[in-house]
């Protein structure tokens, strides 16, 4: 029996670094410190694993080598025009980086899934800006918290016990405010002292309203989204007589009417915050390393994801270079995803078009996606079988350790995308060579 | 009766989605269907009653249950997963975002229709598993 402290939970956005985990028999068999989530991930990671590559024949899985498998996934890879990369979000920044060379030399569109929770977000922060801060700065100075379409005690369970709500700043020793805007009474909004229940689709006339009442000017209607006038000027004014204010939105601004123009409003509502008091902005992101899947697209590539180097250079335009749009319209003639089940959270038509093209997936689990596919190759749970870098939502980087040994044989997302990348290599210059 | 359609995250789906996507309890988590309580006797259903939910994009067996989260008539709460993603709005508005969230629903008792495994539903909807 060993333990290993400060380890990074690789399951949110939150990327909590203060795991303690008891190891026995080269099995997480106690975690300290972890939410539900966590706990679900350490001590059930290891069921339902893919311990094989598989190769479909005549519509059948057969067991085969990485080597034979890692062959086909190239041949699919070097045959096709427009093939498409997803997923990057629950992996390494190393194993990124590999992906976008791999994307590069295949002339395909790498896109995260960035593209389904807070691409929107990205969207609005290109054109309006942001003023942010780390979390560490909100766990010490906040004074008002307002999380605005987000769960955080559903999605991101230690959030607010972290760096919000349910702890003392150095510099913030009072109970801080809390409001939550949500279209239902959720268990956050449980806890919060001003609850604006607002009708669904309607974010945008609410963020725009308190906009305007910043600006002391007045509305003349009784109600905005269901939320009477005073209602808002009441939360205007507590949004104003802060001292520091930290809005943290979620999937319920970039999943509704408005998507990135809610988050256009919602990051100008705290820009004219700004001229009054102090305030940040900063989106929920999900799975642990969204936020490392967008900072490594942009060093290497310039944009942050829905990335198409179809032309030889890469190119930015969602809505025709994003992953959706591109199996709505079904362009991609094959498709490689890693650290993600698309077909299981893509919308039925997006994910059809994805199952009908060769299909590659590089997965610990059997997913949804990995049951479409052509060729599965497994891989190790990265933070848990290998190590790495990931992103915090705020941008703060945290290693990822490797805690146990994986399965005998079992490669790292990272050196299964290397092997394919040289494979690839390997393959087109014999083409070179016999035209 | 007319409902607009909010998905997203639940605790079990979160907890069970770490154990397993072809496990029952993540099928069980998923595959339902959160109501306020007004609107489910309006349809004449019990907690537990299956029910169809459709758009124009598409429709799904689901078990209604009655929501905890306070009132919100008129609003269907549905946790991600495949089994809703056959009836959500696929449009990106030009921007790469589906519409998950505030889509136009229908919702009818439907107590003799089963609800699918995660195999099953996914031999229904992808051509590619009957080949
Ligand atoms: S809040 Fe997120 S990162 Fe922290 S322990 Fe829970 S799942 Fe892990």
């Amino acid at each position: 029996m060993r333990t290993v402290k400060h380890v990074t939970c690789p399951v949110c956005g939150c990327l909590c670094d203060d795991l303690e985990l008891t190891i026995k028999d080269e099995k997480v068999v106690k975690v300290k410190n972890g939410c539900a989530l966590c706990k679900a991930k350490f001590l059930g990671y290891s069921k339902h694993r893919v311990l094989k590559p598989l190769v479909r024949k005549n519509g059948r899985f057969f067991e085969v080598s990485y080597e034979e498998a890692v062959s086909r996934a190239a041949e699919i890879l070097t045959e096709a025009n427009y093939p498409l990369l997803y997923g990057w979000s629950m992996t390494s920044c190393e194993a990124v980086s590999a992906g976008i060379e791999l994307a590069e030399e295949i002339g395909g569109v790498i896109d995260t899934t960035s593209t389904l929770c807070h691409g929107p977000s990205t969207l609005g922060i290109q054109d309006v800006g942001i003023s942010s801060a780390t979390l560490g700065q909100v766990r010490h100075r906040a004074d008002l918290i307002v999380y605005w379409g987000s769960n955080p005690l559903i999605a991101h369970p230690r959030h607010m016990e972290r760096y919000t709500i349910f702890r003392k700043g150095r510099f913030q020793k009072e109970k801080r405010k809390l409001i939550v805007v949500d279209v239902r009474k959720t268990e956050t909004a449980e806890t919060a002292d001003i609850f604006l229940q607002i009708k669904p689709n309607m974010d945008y006339e609410v963020l725009q309203a308190l906009r305007a009442l910043i600006r002391d000017q007045e509305l003349d209607v009784d109600e905005v989204a269901g939320i009477p006038t005073e209602r808002l000027e009441e939360i205007a004014d507590t949004m104003v007589e802060c001292r520091f204010g930290a809005l943290f939105f979620g999937s319920g601004l970039t999943m509704t009417r408005g998507k990135n123009r809610n988050i256009d409003a919602v990051l100008s509502l705290v820009s004219d915050l700004n001229k009054l008091t102090k305030f940040i902005a900063m989106p929920m992101r999900g799975h642990f390393n969204v936020t490392g899947a967008d900072m490594i697209l942009t060093w290497q590539t310039g944009y942050p994801y829905a990335v198409d180097f179809s032309l030889g250079y890469p190119r930015y335009n969602p809505g025709e270079t994003s992953a959706v749009d591109i199996l709505l319209r079904e362009e991609s003639d094959a498709a490689l995803v890693v650290a993600s089940d698309p077909v299981a959270s893509l919308p039925r038509k997006a994910a059809e078009h994805l199952a009908e093209n060769p299909l590659i997936v590089v997965d610990p689990h059997m997913s949804a996606t990995a049951r479409m596919a052509d060729v599965v190759l497994p891989s190790t749970f990265v933070g848990i079988e290998s190590g790495g870098t990931a992103y915090r939502m705020d941008h703060v980087p945290l290693p990822l350790k490797k805690i146990v040994e994986p399965p005998e044989g079992i490669l790292s997302d990272e050196e299964i995308l290397r092997i394919i990348l040289s494979e690839v290599k390997r393959k087109k210059a014999e083409q070179m060579e016999n035209p | 009766m007319k409902v607009i359609l909010v998905t997203g995250r639940t605790v079990k789906q979160g907890f069970w989605k770490e154990y397993g996507k072809f496990s029952k309890a993540y099928m069980e988590s998923v595959s339902v269907c959160y109501m306020d309580a007004r609107d489910m006797e309006r349809l004449g259903i019990k907690d537990g009653t299956n029910v169809q939910v459709s758009t124009k994009h598409g429709s799904t067996i689901l078990k209604a249950l009655k929501s905890t989260r306070g009132k919100h008539s008129g609003i269907i709460f549905v946790p991600y997963g495949p089994w809703i993603n056959g009836v959500v709005d696929p449009e990106t508005d030009s921007v790469g975002m589906p519409s998950f969230k505030g889509t136009q629903a229908e919702v009818e008792p439907a107590p003799e229709k089963p609800v699918l495994s995660l195999e099953e539903l996914l031999k229904k909807q992808f051509r590619k598993l009957n080949r």
